[in-house]
């Protein structure tokens, strides 16, 4: 047993961490001041190309779609040697990851001619529009309305959540296209211009502060037929082709989120309730050791899933723990660790240590990410019935159609 | 990368877990109850010592087969699952300290009996009004030992004892022949598994290891007893996702209730949560890591949460019949117990843990 890299997988990370070390020099340290959203597009979109050239992009994706045909490996090294530098990557994480393998797998070839390659190569952002205000974790309860007219549609209704609405040119969108038959049925998936008439794209602020999503108001938007991906009711089959794309990407806890470390160095400095400082007290030690087991846990977790795929072998169900231990560890850290500091925890703003605003950072941050791509509560559903193979809640609209469903 | 059992551990693995579920289960361990059933299941015994389980760690000069703790956590994990009544993990966790700290005038003594199972060995670290396995009051004068270790699990038909005694810097081990000593049998929760009080009164000993090799010794044997704990925990989930799936209340199956879902949900995670730190402590034992202190406690602390909580979630989703005595219910319940007291409780672990993330960060500084 070992941790090490294959041959051809150190020849791999040796080849990528070269050329990161001779093109990414200027990303080794975090931005002194954070980017203003043109600014993060301008490096994003001269960072992708530089990419594309080098052939660092669509690293797993088919030859045929502008890829370099390489396995889930290939593209796991490159993003831990990306990982070492602050390079702007986040614009096309969701578009790259998720929207152009959807439209590479079910568009028709002019579209695909059309998209994929822009895409790639950074000169175009995508979006995904799923999610809606009464449809989040019951996702098949969209309501946003395609009807037909002609060899066009047109689209009325609102999505949220929608990451880099407001950077995007395009975006893939789920409608309902028939509210006569059972939810799940009556959906079809479309590729929309994010620029076309009745489009309005407004940012959410969230409890956090940050402003990272947004909400997007479709008011008789037109989309040719053309643009249709999958058959007409086949929205949910091609949702999940998406949504299988988004569980590859392993989520760990967030890369500068605090953990055990950062509770160990401040409880050096901190004063416990019974005097002496806050690490040698029981409590203290007992969190410090959860906190350990759990982020420890899910990494040593997926370098099974790695070694899986290291043998061209498929992932064991573990992985399925990953995002629901992290998110709610992130949760209990933080605030077990704001309380042990005691009023100083709670002072934010100008006059906050810095130590501790980043763990009020992470304290609203982890209520978001317990809810983000699959509540705490629906992944403990998909784990015991994927995984455990206990059988599905009772739905009781599943096959009603949706307009005759409560 | 390959953070994995090799293709070989795991077919042992595979076929303990076949044979245990033929010839082991629980409605032995309910036999293993009555006041007066044997210790062990002999019969058993004799097949596994056959089949080469005994010998699995014993290097080949000895008359093993000299495998590595791949197999020995294998094998580990497959026994928890089945509850089986045999001294299986008391064995590999004597032979362990054997392997650490033996002379070659020791091994030869005792391995050839331990792998061709005749030798029956356990470790004795427990003793009354104590719950650090650092301190032990057991005195060494010369060659003797003299002091209570209780509650010691399968030592009732054990031959020898690897015993934790005060030492200059802390316990060190020694080699008890348990024909030399008293051993009384001790009631405790588990019913199943027997444990026993060894009664030393000037007994004649052997030291077999400092107190350095104490430690390596607990560490090892903190990842042999996670897989364990690990095989207990999982027939316990095992069992109660089955109930749920054919238990109707309120018209429909309990597994289709998020508050019977979510509990079976989070045994999975536990598990595996504790089956990572495991693999990493074999991984550290295989590779004699560093990192093995930290990987060896993180893996004791999640193995008993895991077991802990599979084990009172189990009774509780099966309702009142998960309450009587006929269910099989209590074996994992009470067994869940059995597993803290083996070696330190929770709380000893997870101060351990702790201290390992501390030092390595004074390495590091």
């Amino acid at each position: 047993m070992d941790f090490n890299d294959t041959p051809a997988e150190a020849e791999y990370r040796a080849t990528a961490r070269a050329w990161l070390n001779e093109n990414a020099s200027e990303y080794r340290e975090p931005p002194a001041t954070p980017w203003k959203l043109d600014e993060f597009v301008r490096r994003s979109k001269a960072w992708q190309a530089k990419k594309f050239a080098a052939g660092y992009t669509g690293i797993t994706w088919p030859k045929a779609m502008g890829g370099q045909g390489l396995g889930p490996m290939n593209s796991i090294i490159y993003g831990q040697e990306e990982s070492r530098f602050h390079a702007p990557s986040g614009l096309y994480s969701i578009g790259l990851g998720m929207c152009i393998p959807t439209v590479f797998t079910h568009g028709n070839p002019e579209v695909i001619q059309r998209y994929v390659p822009k895409a790639l190569l950074g000169e175009e952002v995508w979006c995904q529009l799923f999610s809606e205000p009464a449809a989040g974790s019951d996702l098949a309860g969209i309501r946003t309305k395609a009807v037909r007219d002609g060899d066009e549609w047109v689209i009325d209704g609102q999505k949220v959540w929608t990451s880099f609405a407001h950077a995007s040119d395009f975006g893939i969108v789920v409608c309902r296209t028939d509210p006569s038959v059972p939810k799940h049925k009556g959906l079809t998936m479309f590729i929309v211009d994010m620029k076309a008439p009745g489009m309005e794209v407004r940012g959410i602020k969230q409890m956090s502060g940050g402003s990272d999503f947004n909400e997007v108001f479709f008011t008789g938007v037109r989309v040719k037929d053309s643009h249709r991906l999958g058959a007409v009711g086949d929205g949910w089959k091609v949702a999940l082709t998406t949504l299988m794309h988004e569980r590859l990407a392993v989520g760990g806890k967030p890369r500068h989120a605090p953990g055990y470390e950062t509770l160990m160095k401040l409880a050096k400095g901190v004063e416990a309730p019974a005097g002496g400082p806050a690490i040698e007290a029981g409590d203290v030690r007992r969190q410090i050791a959860q906190t350990y087991i759990n982020d420890q846990g899910i990494k040593l977790t997926q370098m099974r899933a790695l070694s899986a795929l290291s043998k061209g072998q498929i992932p064991g169900p573990e992985q399925s723990i990953a995002k629901v231990v992290v998110a709610k560890t992130m949760q209990d850290m933080a605030s077990f660790a704001l309380d042990m500091a005691g009023g100083d925890g709670f002072v934010s703003g100008a006059d906050a240590d810095p130590e501790l605003a980043k763990l009020q950072g992470s304290y609203l941050g982890a209520a978001g990410l317990r809810i983000a791509g699959g509540t705490d509560e629906i992944l403990r559903n998909i784990i015991a019935e994927r995984v455990l193979g206990l059988p599905g809640d009772l739905r009781p609209d599943k096959d009603k159609p949706f307009n005759a469903a409560a | 990368m390959n953070f994995d059992f090799s293709d070989d551990a795991k077919a042992l693995g595979e076929q303990a877990k076949k044979l245990f579920a033929d010839r082991a289960g629980t409605a032995r361990a309910r036999a293993a109850m009555a006041k007066d059933a044997p210790d062990f299941d002999a019969g058993l015994w004799t097949e596994i010592a056959n089949l080469g389980w005994t010998a699995a760690r014993v290097p080949e000069a000895h008359g093993g087969l000299g495998l590595t703790a791949e197999e020995s956590c294998q094998l580990a994990e497959a026994a928890g699952a089945s509850l089986a009544v045999v001294p299986l993990v008391s064995t590999l966790l004597a032979t362990e300290a054997l392997l650490i700290a033996g002379s070659d005038a020791q091994q030869a003594k005792y391995l050839p009996g331990i792998a061709d199972g005749s030798l029956i060995a356990v470790a004795a670290i427990n003793e009354p009004g104590a719950v650090n396995p650092n301190a032990s009051a057991i005195r060494a004068n010369g060659n003797a030992l003299t002091g209570v270790k209780a509650p010691v699990p399968d030592l009732p038909g054990a031959h020898l004892a690897i015993v934790a005694a005060a030492g200059p810097d802390g316990p060190s081990l020694w080699l008890v022949e348990t024909s030399a000593a008293t051993v009384e049998p001790v009631e405790t929760l588990d019913l199943v598994r027997r444990h026993g009080r060894l009664v030393l009164n000037g007994t004649p000993a052997e030291p077999l290891g400092d107190s350095a090799a104490y430690q390596a010794w607990l560490d090892r044997a903190a990842v042999l007893l996670a897989f364990e704990a690990i095989g207990t925990a999982s027939a316990a989930m095992a069992m109660t996702v089955e109930y749920a799936k054919t238990r109707v209340a309120f018209g429909q199956t309990i597994g289709r209730y998020q508050g019977v879902k979510h509990k079976c949900a989070d045994m999975f995670i536990k598990i595996e949560l504790a089956r990572a730190h495991a693999l990493h402590g074999v991984a550290m034992i295989g590779s004699d890591g560093a990192e093995l202190r930290q990987a060896a406690a993180a893996a004791r602390v999640a193995s008993l949460d895991a077991v802990s909580f599979c084990a009172e979630e189990t009774v509780q989703l099966h309702g009142g019949i998960g309450f009587t005595w006929e269910s099989d219910c209590q074996f994992y319940y009470r067994r869940a117990r059995a597993l803290s007291a083996a070696l330190g409780a929770r709380g000893w672990w997870a101060d351990r843990l702790v201290r390992a993330l501390e030092q390595r960060n004074r390495a590091a500084a």
